[in-house]
């Protein structure tokens, strides 16, 4: 894991170990400027001496300022250190997230992968910093003043090896036990944000069944579940300060009894007994540092090895050596096709598919909730690999196209329909970064979409909110059909692309599809018989299995399944019209 | 430093946090601040005691034969007792302030949602979602680490600084006087440092709101972006703000990173300067300067310095926390849903043909409605429901439903059709008022609805939604969300009866199956059918279904209504569709456009005028 999160620091290697390089000078600092005091108290001012005092002091004055330059120096490179790695990090997962297939997708939640981007590259990002400055910052420092404890007197130094291993086991010892209880309070503060989420999203349903008081008690159990781990926790945490503190009392009472001694008996002046006790702070301090960074980089663990498992995440779909990358036409042939989603034969979503379409065909899907429609027509362009079987887009199989040329041909408008924040003509772009305003016109006439569009004040340059909440749901799904269109394809896929949009929109724009792409193949699954009667072939699927493939007559005619739902739509199962 | 946080803290909600603090938890907070006061005096002590120590303690034992050391002891021993306090003191104030601030955390968080469960439908049709969420995560993270670290450092720091500088100025006012000039210079650099900080930890604030929106908007289109081959231009642009995003971050931290070395190198160079001026003044004679003074002074100066870092230290945190509770305030201060209602919905029992309130269940309900003149008065809740000349707009002065009048029988099936926007859902949100009506009036079983109580009216409508939303829990929980009591049969029943039960049997743990995430892994027909099954087993008088069914298959559509139509046979049901196939039972169909009545009537009526509907309906069925 250490080593994949480590490759992100790329460019930024020269900062990284400059880092530590100018915390140590820091600490350097920190060490001699304490033993300048001592010396100037001791020297100068004890026996009167202006000249001492004056050389000293500026001396001091000078290593201040280079100790200044230095931390400016390390926080400078630290920052910068810092923030590229995590910016190479949070690329390196994009990237990767945008390789993979829908199969991927899939295992990972949306709302999981965004929270990886977010909040675990903080916390990683977090534990870098402190590794950088903290981890080589505090050991320095314990060593450094340990060393001139044992330079400054050797007897009193005693005091120090056996008081810091102790206060080092403590500080562990609370942070190992308090930090089980926080991932645990953790989970819980994650329930209780699903709890507002789901009554934010589902406030109709809450006030519609009076559930208000019902939700507040279900939130107030979880809320008090979190102030009672949280204060567990914290209650173990905040033995830390009054750890330490008493650690330093002791050491200051019992130096300040031998040290005495010491002073009395001429082994000591009382400079370098000033210049103990600053030490005694600083070794403290760099403890209580160290158990810090301990913390920090137990919660980020956990994120590190959530981002590696993003990074780690290959693809299930790759492109063949010498992939092919023309498309010749828009035919497709499904021959004895089986699919799952969890590559398990015995789980099979699509058993045994046999279909010939010809370029230029349209096909209708029919099929009820849950009968796979969806899933038969996400295998043409790839966004999936039949389990077993084969499927041919213009003679030849999907897997020995390279991925990018076949989906430029393969357009589909998918069910979930998403359009981006941005403005319209930006949003249709998507089809074709080069298209010409023409184009994008000609393409939104064609999808019944340029009429409402120049209903818009701004037209074209109207902008569409994030999810395209100001647009309606036909006209989502025209923009999105538009979208597709810019592609050129050879082939067309509409996954019930139509539900929202009018009867007569509908009929507008399968028209103008026979009219303008005659040459083009397309899909049309559908809940409406009207979208999808005048195909030249209709497929009725039922649970994963082609039930019949015809002509509406064809169908009305033979197709139970065809039957009812034609009659359940047309004739409201009373009179004849 | 003062002016700056006079110039961004805003202390009224600064003390709105600290009323929080000592509403409930008066005693604790007295306490914390006795053992933080404590505290602070007693590292302040210490800190001066150390000189007392060497200077009248240690130095005249030197050179003196066979020193006695029951005076040193007594003045360790002294030391021990003021460390000892303070140690106690500090755990005491660290202990307390756990529940005080777990507490009071728990309070707001508890707070908030009950705020937020009074809040119109209004407010969260005006509001995205996640600028709700972020007041319970983000801003309430913040204000949690300011209360746990911040105030009570701040606390301390403020105390230890004044009990110091008192003691310089006590030491010697010249020296004081070179400690106030210097302070100046690190005042202004500290300050130079934290506005520079505090401007790019705003941007980058920005910058990862901007990067979060757009890797959420692109993860969740991802399926779109494969389809498309967006992958490369999605590249750019996560670059472009991912690169703006690090250079704010490299910022902030520049600043940040700095402060501690520049202050503290900064406080060296004064305990230099200190040193020198008070050597020369100690060897000039000048304003009663003794070896000793300067000592102390110079040690005065060291404890002087540190609380003043950790103040700049913590003043970002700060600013941002009480930003994040002025978020939390205006949530918390914003108008809940006003209820004006004193009509309820009780039980009754009929005896000699009149209405009887009564505890027990007897699935018979009537309106109690108390008139002025002290009457009481029983009305049957039947499920009729009147408009008259009802106007109605979102927003002030803009009117999107006009003059609409209708009525709906008990036992008839009321429609509304028409084009997205034309008003049909605003009807349905105007009977269970989540919006008030701005002219009109709208009678549920005669009693205008004004005077019903909103949660009584609201028990009496059934609601199936197009979105539907499920919660954490299993299908059971979810089935039985509007009636907590309801018994296995009656949840398989009602699965039944929306066609649900048949798939629900095919899930690993048929009715215990665990949904997590709004029901992701049901698909939209299924969750819909779930959603009918919720509102079927409260068995509501009214029902409303908006677009229902709309993710439904036209066959399974036909079954679940079939259920329906005799689950609520007797009762009042509207429906909003826009498959035509759905409604064309209704007893009447209205018609909408651009929030008027166009047409009204039943299918065959509809047909027969030739107008919009007939339209509509032909378009649906060109069938050559």
């Amino acid at each position: 894991m250490i080593k994949k999160l480590a490759e992100c620091i790329g460019e930024y290697k020269k900062e990284t170990i400059l880092t530590p390089v100018f915390v140590g000078f820091e600490c350097a600092f920190d060490i001699i400027i304490p033993f300048l005091m001592a010396f100037l108290i001791d020297n100068g001012i004890n026996k009167g001496d202006v000249r001492t005092v004056v050389i000293i002091g500026i001396a001091l004055v000078i290593c201040s300022f280079i100790a200044i330059y230095t931390g400016v120096k390390s926080g400078d490179y630290s920052a910068k250190a810092t923030s590229g790695f995590a910016k190479n990090l949070r690329r390196k997962i994009y990237y990767n997230v945008q390789e993979f297939s829908f199969a991927n997708i899939d295992k990972f939640s949306t709302s999981s992968i965004v929270t990886r981007h977010t909040t675990d590259i903080n916390n990683v990002q977090m534990a870098f910093q402190m590794i950088i400055r903290m981890a080589v910052r505090a050991p320095l420092m314990i060593i450094f003043s340990l060393v001139m404890t044992f330079v400054i007197n050797v007897k009193l130094a005693l005091i120090f090896l056996i008081a810091v291993p102790l206060l080092g086991l403590g500080l562990y010892l609370i942070a190992t036990k308090a930090h089980p209880i926080f991932e645990k309070a953790i989970t819980i503060y994650d329930k209780l944000n699903n709890t507002v989420q789901e009554n934010v999203r589902g406030v109709r349903v809450v006030k519609s069944f009076v559930t208000e008081d019902k939700e507040i008690e279900k939130f107030e159990k979880t809320s008090e579940l979190i102030y009672k781990e949280f204060s567990r926790a914290e209650r173990i945490v905040a033995l830390n300060n009054p750890l330490m503190q008493f650690t330093v009392a002791t050491i200051i009472v019992l130096i300040s009894w031998f040290g005495g001694k010491e002073i009395v008996a001429n082994n000591l002046t009382t400079g370098e007994f000033t210049s103990l006790i600053t030490y005694t702070m600083q070794i403290l301090m760099s403890l209580m540092m160290l158990s810090m960074v301990l913390v920090t980089i137990m919660i980020s663990r956990a994120s590190g090895e959530r981002i590696v498992e993003l990074i780690d995440e290959k693809s299930t779909l790759t492109n063949k050596e010498n992939a092919i990358k023309e498309v010749k036409d828009g035919s497709i042939t499904f021959e004895n096709v089986n699919f799952s989603y969890v590559n398990d034969e015995n789980k099979l979503c699509l058993k045994d598919i046999n279909v010939e379409i010809k370029s230029g065909e349209t096909i209708g899907i029919i099929g009820g909730t849950g009968s796979s429609k969806t899933t038969l027509v996400q295998l043409i362009p790839r966004l999936y690999d039949v389990t077993s079987g084969k499927l041919k887009v213009g003679g030849i199989d999907v897997r020995d196209y390279d991925i990018k040329s076949l989906r430029d041909q393969v357009a589909m408008v998918l069910q979930k329909n998403e359009l981006f924040s941005g403005t319209i003509k930006e949003n249709l772009r998507w089809g074709n970064e080069k298209a010409t305003d023409e184009e994008i016109e000609k393409a939104c006439k064609l999808a019944q979409a340029d009429e409402f569009i120049k209903t818009f004040p701004e037209g074209y340059d109207t902008y569409i909110e994030q999810g395209g909440t100001n647009v309606s749901g036909g006209q989502k799904q025209r923009l999105c059909i538009a979208r597709a269109l810019l592609k050129r394809p050879k082939i067309l896929i509409l996954d019930d692309s139509t539900s929202a949009v009018d009867t007569k929109t509908d009929s507008l724009i399968r028209k103008a599809f026979k009219e303008e792409i005659p040459n083009t193949t397309k899909i049309i699954i559908a809940q409406r018989i009207s979208s999808v009667e005048d195909a030249d072939k209709i497929i009725v699927l039922d649970n994963g299995k082609i039930k019949a493939i015809g002509t509406h007559e064809q169908l009305l005619a033979s197709n139970d399944i065809y039957q009812e739902v034609y009659y359940s739509q047309v004739k409201g199962g009373e009179d004849n019209e | 430093m003062n002016n700056k946080m006079k110039g961004k803290i805003d202390f009224k909600v600064l003390a709105r946090v600290l009323k929080y603090l000592t509403k409930n938890y008066k005693l604790r907070i007295f306490f914390v601040i006795i053992s933080l006061l404590l505290s602070t005096a007693s590292s302040v002590a210490a800190n001066l005691y150390l000189q007392t120590l060497i200077d009248d303690y240690i130095i005249p034992l030197v050179g003196v034969e066979n020193p006695v050391y029951n005076s040193l002891m007594q003045a360790i021993l002294t030391m021990i007792i003021i460390y000892g306090v303070g140690v106690l003191a500090g755990f005491l104030s660290s202990r307390l302030m756990v529940k005080v601030t777990e507490g009071t955390l728990k309070q707001i968080r508890d707070e908030m949602f009950i705020k937020m469960q009074r809040l119109p439908i209004k407010y969260f049709d005006t509001h995205s979602h996640g600028d709700i969420m972020s007041r319970y995560t983000n801003d309430t993270d913040t204000l949690s680490q300011m209360i746990s670290q911040s105030i009570p450092q701040m606390f301390s720091v403020v105390i230890s600084i004044i009990v110091i500088f008192v003691s310089m100025i006590a030491t010697n006012i010249y020296l004081t006087i070179v400690v106030i000039l210097f302070l100046g210079i690190i005042l202004v650099v500290s300050r130079y440092m934290t506005s520079r900080s505090g401007k790019y930890f705003l941007k980058q604030q920005e910058s990862v709101g901007k990067l979060n929106g757009y890797i959420e908007e692109m993860i969740n289109g991802q399926k779109v972006v494969k389809v498309f081959c967006y992958e490369e231009r999605a590249k750019e642009r996560f670059d472009k703000l991912n690169e703006e995003l690090s250079k704010n971050v490299y910022n902030a931290n520049k600043y940040v990173n700095c402060i501690g070395p520049v202050n503290g190198n900064l406080g060296n160079t004064l305990y230099a300067i200190l040193a020198m001026v008070g050597g020369i003044l100690a060897i000039k004679g000048i304003g009663n300067v003794s070896v000793g003074l300067i000592i102390a002074f110079l040690q005065l100066s060291k404890t002087f310095i540190r609380p003043i870092n950790e103040v700049s230290r913590q003043l970002n945190s700060i600013v941002m926390a009480i930003a994040g509770a002025k978020r939390i305030f205006e949530f918390m201060d914003e108008e809940p849903e006003k209820d004006e209602g004193y009509v309820t919905l009780v039980n009754v029992k009929e005896e000699n043909g009149k209405l009887i309130e009564t505890t027990e269940k007897t699935n018979k309900w009537a309106w109690k409605h108390p008139h002025s003149d002290g009457t009481l008065e029983y009305v049957e809740l039947e499920g009729h429901i009147e408009f008259n000349d009802v106007d109605f707009g979102y927003e002030e002065g803009k009117i999107v439903l006009h003059n609409i009048s209708l009525y709906a029988k008990p036992g008839q099936k009321i429609a509304f059709v028409g084009a997205t926007g034309a008003g049909k859902t605003t009807i349905t949100n105007l009977i269970n008022r989540f919006y008030d009506i701005e002219d009109g009036k709208i009678r549920y079983d005669g009693i205008n609805i004004n005077k019903i109580r909103k949660d009584d009216l609201r028990l009496s409508l059934g609601m199936v939604l197009q979105e539907t939303n499920l919660f954490t829990g299993t299908i059971k929980e979810n089935i039985k969300y509007g009636k907590e009591d309801a018994t296995d049969e009656e949840v398989i029943e009602a699965a039944k009866l929306a066609n649900a039960h048949d798939f629900i049997m095919r899930l690993p743990n048929g009715y215990d199956t665990k949904l997590t995430g709004d029901g992701a892994s049901l698909s939209q027909g299924q969750r819909q059918l779930l959603a009918i099954a919720r509102c079927a087993l409260c068995n509501p008088p009214v029902m409303i279904l908006d677009e229902a069914t709309s993710s439904i298959d036209t066959r399974t559509e036909k079954i679940v209504q079939d259920g329906m139509d005799k689950l609520m046979e007797g009762r009042t049901v509207f429906v909003i569709a826009h498959r035509l196939s759905t409604v064309r039972n209704s007893k009447a169909i209205i018609v909408l456009d651009h929030g008027k009545i166009i047409e009204r009537g039943n299918h065959e009526d509809l047909i027969a005028q030739k107008g919009q509907y007939y339209k509509l309906y032909t378009g649906a069925f060109e069938l050559e």
